[in-house]
């Protein structure tokens, strides 16, 4: 197989500055298809920012995003909507339709695409929800939901067009130990039944480490560590032992910038 | 200190171009586009009902009430000229002119405007637009569209409503309270009222304020700053700017219009 067709996302050099601020600075990484790739890293490196470049929400200032073969960042809107229908997202909050049961929060992208039958329609969803385990809770709305649900729901609309790629965006954070199981049991079932490509962006690393194929540790706006989870465990990059194993102190310092203790203390406020 | 308010004045100016300019992109954006008349029509149903008949009552209680007020205060004044029979054509011109569309666009403004606005900023607090857009629907399509129409089609209806009951407020005040005659206060207000210059007129302006209302309202509900505080101040900028925007317009509008009179 060529390149291109083992690779489904490829980041090529992309620099992105929010402002004064770096958020990535000269990244390239690739997703393979039909693996589930992990983006770790500390909160506010820019993880997320990673998912909205892929999916064109943002553009990158330097370099390119590719999709297949498309360049994401270079597509008319049109096309751009056109490409995404071939992605799923998981938003952190769920981003459930707060006015839609759960029924119509997994047939809304199917209704808005498609022209199938309304017991077409119903059959599918219930499908899609069936394989989150929430048949029964189609009619609920939002509200009634408790997080891990909602996170399923979510789930359920994501993958509700079968797509190629599926972007989890936190997965796990402020889940509880039962919710978080079965989120990545779903993820990695998912993912290996219906052979699709998953990246997940989270800093929760037993849960991550234990389902991913691939793992780029992100830091400071750089690639810091990439690999195979076992051999990333091993890793000597400060960066990375540190996030890895959760050291509370390291290169990422436990102190905000400021200035001396003792004369801060001392001065006149 | 100098050259730093002269700094700051140029910044602000600068914040206020950026943000009509990006407003009007954002307007351009949800009008000019292929119509996706079967879809679409629904959506827009559902939004004239939001936005339209929810702000009835507040439309109609206020509406009976400036209508008896103005009859009041006109038969206080007229019969100091002992001219009570030209009440109907006092209520009736400036309830139509004036009062009609312009108390209704601010009470559109307070009551569908801070919806309008709360509903989309929290839409975008929750990532609800952003996640749309990840399944390949265009939120200005699907969210903010039907919503504007909705706004510009319901105000100038509310608007009529607004003035027919005021009217009829009046008449209660006038015809049957302080007892003037029926026939003269209906046939003055008949012979007066000219349905293009008055009437008409009554209704562009509401149309325009329609505009100009719903058009703040969606935008500062999408360009809310996803934070608690955001919503609460860009809901607080919609009635406020709504509220400034209908009055200046007014204003123009009138002076164009006056021509006619």
């Amino acid at each position: 197989m060529s390149q291109a067709s083992e690779q489904l996302i490829r980041a090529e050099n992309v620099t992105f500055n929010r402002g004064q601020q770096v958020i990535f600075d000269d990244v390239t990484l690739s997703i393979p298809r039909g693996k589930i790739t992990a983006i770790m890293g500390p909160s506010g490196t820019g993880k997320t920012t990673m998912l909205n470049l892929i999916g064109g929400r943002l553009k990158p200032q330097k370099g390119h995003v590719y999709y297949g073969d498309v360049c994401v960042g270079q597509l008319s809107r049109k096309q751009l909507y056109t490409l995404r229908e071939k992605m799923g997202m998981l938003f952190q909050n769920s981003a459930l339709f707060t006015n839609l049961s759960v029924f119509d929060n997994v047939a809304f992208p199917i209704r808005e695409h498609t022209k199938l039958p309304e017991s077409l329609i119903r059959d599918l969803v219930l499908m899609k929800l069936e394989a989150v385990g929430l048949r029964g809770a189609r009619q609920l709305n939002p509200s009634q939901l408790s997080g891990g649900m909602a996170r399923r729901v979510a789930l359920a609309r994501a993958m509700a067009l079968d797509p190629e790629l599926i972007m989890y965006d936190e997965p796990f954070t402020g889940q509880d130990p039962i919710s978080m199981g079965v989120l990545v049991k779903l993820i990695k079932r998912l993912n290996d039944a219906l052979g699709m490509t998953s990246i997940i962006v989270s800093h929760d690393v037993p849960e991550t480490v234990s389902i991913a194929d691939y793992i780029y540790v992100i830091a400071q706006g750089k690639v810091v560590g990439e690999g195979a989870p076992e051999s990333l465990a091993n890793d000597d990059n400060p960066h990375v032992k540190q996030f890895m194993h959760g050291l509370a102190d390291g290169v990422v310092p436990f102190h905000y910038p400021a200035p001396d203790y003792e004369h801060d203390i001392l001065s006149e406020a | 200190m100098m050259t730093e308010n002269i700094q700051n004045i140029g910044k602000s100016s600068i914040n206020v171009c950026s943000n009509v300019g990006y407003a009007g992109i954002f307007l351009l954006k949800t009008i000019f586009r292929k119509p996706r008349l079967v879809k679409g029509f629904p959506l827009l149903i559902k939004e004239v009902f939001s936005v339209g008949v929810f702000s009835l009552p507040i439309i109609l209680v206020a509406s009976i009430f400036i209508g008896m007020v103005v009859g009041l205060q006109g038969y206080n004044i007229l019969s100091k000229f002992s001219a009570t029979e030209q009440l109907g054509q006092l209520i009736a011109l400036s309830v139509v002119r004036e009062l009609g569309p312009v108390v209704g666009a601010l009470l559109f403004a307070g009551r569908a405007g801070s919806a309008l606005t709360a509903e989309i900023g929290l839409m975008k607090t929750t990532e609800q637009l952003a996640s749309m857009e990840m399944m390949g629907v265009d939120p200005l399509w699907r969210v903010i569209a039907p919503r504007f129409w909705a706004g510009i089609i319901s105000l100038p209806i509310l608007t009529i409503i607004f003035c027919a009951v005021a009217v009829f407020g009046g008449h209660l005040i006038g015809v049957e309270w302080l007892g003037i005659d029926a026939g003269s206060f209906w046939s003055n207000m008949q012979s007066s009222v000219d349905f293009r210059i008055d009437v008409l007129n009554g209704i562009i302006k509401s149309i325009a304020f329609g505009f100009v209302v719903t058009w703040i309202a969606v935008y500062q509900g999408y360009a809310t700053v996803p934070t608690a505080a955001g919503i609460s101040r860009a809901t607080t900028r919609t009635v406020v700017y709504a509220s400034l925007a209908v009055l200046g317009m007014d204003f123009v509008l009138t002076a164009i219009m006056m021509g006619g009179w």
